[in-house]
């Protein structure tokens, strides 16, 4: 069987704290293999989000394993995580996190910038990336310009630009409206259907029908991880 | 990449355009200031080498002295120790190639209605030689006008001008203590001489004429000066060992007692005004690299602020794949660019206004190339240097951390 995109073995991670060290992770296992599609679950609190920045090779976890492709990210220095984000995974954020003084085609060019891609591709692939997500004609407009769901969308088109192997995205619904939030799910769901691996936070079991497998935290560590029930995305 | 990221920066100065703006303001008055100093510095010390190239090279003047005759001593050029006789003996030792007995003072100059206090110089034709002094027209007087006393002149271009307007003064004869003279060349243009003084508000005459016909002299055969030129630099300080040996050996001196000449090394002290001037320069272009160093913390301080304020972004850029060396590159380049058009500003506006004081005022201004170098390697530097702490903070960000940052 081939190596899991993600394998995590007993991943803790605690910040430290006025009152002492506070374990967010208390030593969370968990494999996703390629082309899955997992939305992540739980109340407030419960380290959806630690665990998402640790996947993403944002934050470095405190104790435990965590191999990306097989890496292990722990012996990894910080050039070659700058490396991993750039082109294994693309991480899609709740706020959007578009910069506001460039047009959003040089937003969606900017992590082809950091590969070394000359300025003529990498128009080409960022007009490509902006026409997938609909948003061609938008191309040099800023990004205070167009609505939420139209800047995720272009966020979704950064993530995508370097072709990664992983989507995560930390309730990427979160800031918008119910029909967006269907849009946005539709896209996942269309990225899943070519083969990347779309790991997202939501808090929305309707948000979380989407995915095919739902994984549940509470304090820190995972309470269950099932497959979605059959029809799940059709009763909502 | 290093265009995308030159656009990048261009962008982040537009962004913020007022302060941008000052900042590069502290860069512009440190260049401006460096570079008007450095002008009004390299003006004078062209000044000074010029004056000193109009002198005359390695001259000695020789100054009549005390004579301490029965406790009685009188001052420079009191008593008329030096003689025509000590100038034709200097002139056989070795490593001297000329040498003019002097008898100079003011007099009143008068050409038909006109009339005009200049110099008058008495001496004789290796005087010209020692000075460097050329006759552009006419011819000069030679050592026969110095035995017959003729009443010949060579008139300096003030005095000319003063006499004669622009009328060529050569052949005309103007009266000095009622004798007339014939002028018989007009003297190349000197300008001002080290002590301020115009070196064409001139005549020069034969030194017989002069303690004659001018001055008077009641001690035939004396001069209040010698001036004397060695062959070269290197042979002035054998020169001035043998010059005043023989003169105390001419005037039997003692040992122990006083000379009764006093001796000034003409090199030396253009030597030293040179130096002043160097020493001036060096300091004016001191004091303004304080203000360069101002501009420069200016940069950093900003470049700081912005770091802070841009902390999100760096995040974000972080989150996409860029390096450490990436943001390093990024702010540092931001940096240089405001220090490169700061200086870029503030060479033009320091080159206007070296400009305009040599415009307005008579001081010599010299805006060298290697003083433009200086300024854009220094102020390129300072980008450099007061940029490197702020973009390496920034490049230190924690990713997570950054994105945290609100
Ligand atoms: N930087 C930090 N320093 C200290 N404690 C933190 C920090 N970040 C998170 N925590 C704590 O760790 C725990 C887990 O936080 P996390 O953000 O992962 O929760 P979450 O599941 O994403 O919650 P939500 O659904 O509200 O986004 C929380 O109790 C939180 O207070
Ligand atoms: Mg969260």
């Amino acid at each position: 069987m081939a190596e899991p995109v993600i394998r995590v073995v007993a991943l803790g991670k605690s910040y430290a704290t006025a009152a002492g060290a506070f374990p967010a992770l208390r030593g969370v296992d968990l494999a996703i293999d390629r082309g899955e599609f997992v939305a992540i679950m739980g109340p407030s609190g419960s380290g959806k989000s630690t665990f998402m920045n640790l996947l993403g090779c944002l934050d470095t976890p405190s104790s435990g394993d965590y191999f990306l492709v097989a890496r292990n990210v722990a012996q990894l220095g910080r050039d070659d995580l700058a490396k991993l984000r750039n082109r294994t995974i693309g991480f899609v954020f709740q706020g959007f996190n578009l910069l506001p003084r460039m047009t959003l085609e040089d937003n969606v060019a900017l992590p082809l910038v950091y590969s070394g891609v000359d300025r003529e591709p990498r128009r080409q692939k960022a007009r490509q990336e902006l026409d997938r997500v609909g948003l061609g004609s938008y191309a040099q407009s800023l990004p205070s310009r167009i609505s939420g769901g139209q800047q995720q969308r272009v966020a979704i088109a950064r993530a995508l630009v370097n072709s990664p192997q992983l989507i995560l995205a930390d309730e990427p619904t979160g800031n918008l409206d119910s029909q967006t939030s269907e849009e946005i799910m539709a896209l996942f769901s269309e990225l899943n259907g070519e083969g990347i691996t779309v790991v997202l936070v939501t808090h929305e079991p309707d948000i979380a029908a989407y995915a095919r497998r739902q994984v549940r935290f509470r304090d820190g560590r995972i309470v269950s991880d099932t497959p979605t029930p059959p029809g799940a995305a059709a009763a909502c | 990449m290093l265009k995308a990221m030159l656009e990048e920066a261009w962008h982040a100065m537009g962004a913020n355009r007022m302060r941008t703006v000052l900042t590069m303001l502290g860069m512009v008055i440190g260049v401006g200031s460096v570079v008007l100093m450095m002008a009004i510095g390299q003006g004078a010390q062209y000044a000074v080498a010029q004056t000193i190239s109009t002198m005359g090279s390695n001259l000695y003047i020789l100054i009549s002295g005390s004579t301490s005759t029965g406790g009685l001593r009188s001052g420079s050029g009191g008593g008329p120790t030096l003689t025509v006789a000590d100038a034709e003996a200097i002139a056989e030792l070795d490593g001297v190639s000329n040498v003019a007995p002097v008898q100079q003072g003011t007099q009143q100059l008068v050409y038909g209605p006109n009339n005009w206090s200049a110099t008058v110089v008495g001496t004789t034709p290796p005087y010209l030689d020692a000075r460097a002094w050329t006759v552009l027209s006419g011819y000069p007087f030679g050592d026969s006008d110095v035995r017959a006393a003729t009443r010949v002149a060579l008139i300096g271009q003030t005095a000319a001008s003063n006499l004669f307007g622009a009328d060529d003064p050569v052949g005309k004869t103007i009266r000095i203590r009622q004798s007339p003279f014939v002028i018989i060349g007009l003297l190349g243009k000197k300008g001002q001489s080290l002590d301020g003084r115009d070196q064409d508000d001139t005549v020069i005459i034969p030194l017989t004429t002069a303690q004659r016909k001018v001055f008077g002299n009641p001690f035939p055969g004396s001069v209040r000066m010698i001036m004397v030129q060695a062959t070269s630099a290197q042979a002035m300080p054998a020169v001035e060992k043998d010059m005043t040996a023989l003169l105390r050996q001419r005037h039997r001196l003692r040992e122990g007692q006083d000379n009764d000449f006093f001796l000034r090394n003409l090199a030396a002290a253009a030597d030293s005004a040179a130096e002043t001037t160097r020493v001036m320069s060096v300091l004016l272009g001191a004091i303004a690299s304080v203000s360069l160093l101002v501009g420069g913390i200016g940069i950093m301080n900003i470049m700081l602020v912005s770091v802070t304020e841009r902390t999100r972004e760096i995040g974000i850029r972080m989150a996409i794949g860029a390096r450490q060396k990436d943001i390093l590159a990024q702010f540092l380049l931001e940096a240089l660019m405001i220090s490169l058009a700061g200086c870029l500003i503030g060479l033009i506006l320091g080159a206007a206004a070296a400009l305009l004081t040599n415009a307005m005022t008579d001081m010599v201004i010299v805006i060298s190339g290697a003083a433009v170098l200086v300024a854009f390697a220094v102020a390129a530097s300072i980008g450099v240097f007061f940029g490197f702490y702020p973009a390496r903070r920034a490049a230190a960000l924690d990713p997570i951390e950054a994105l945290r940052h609100q």
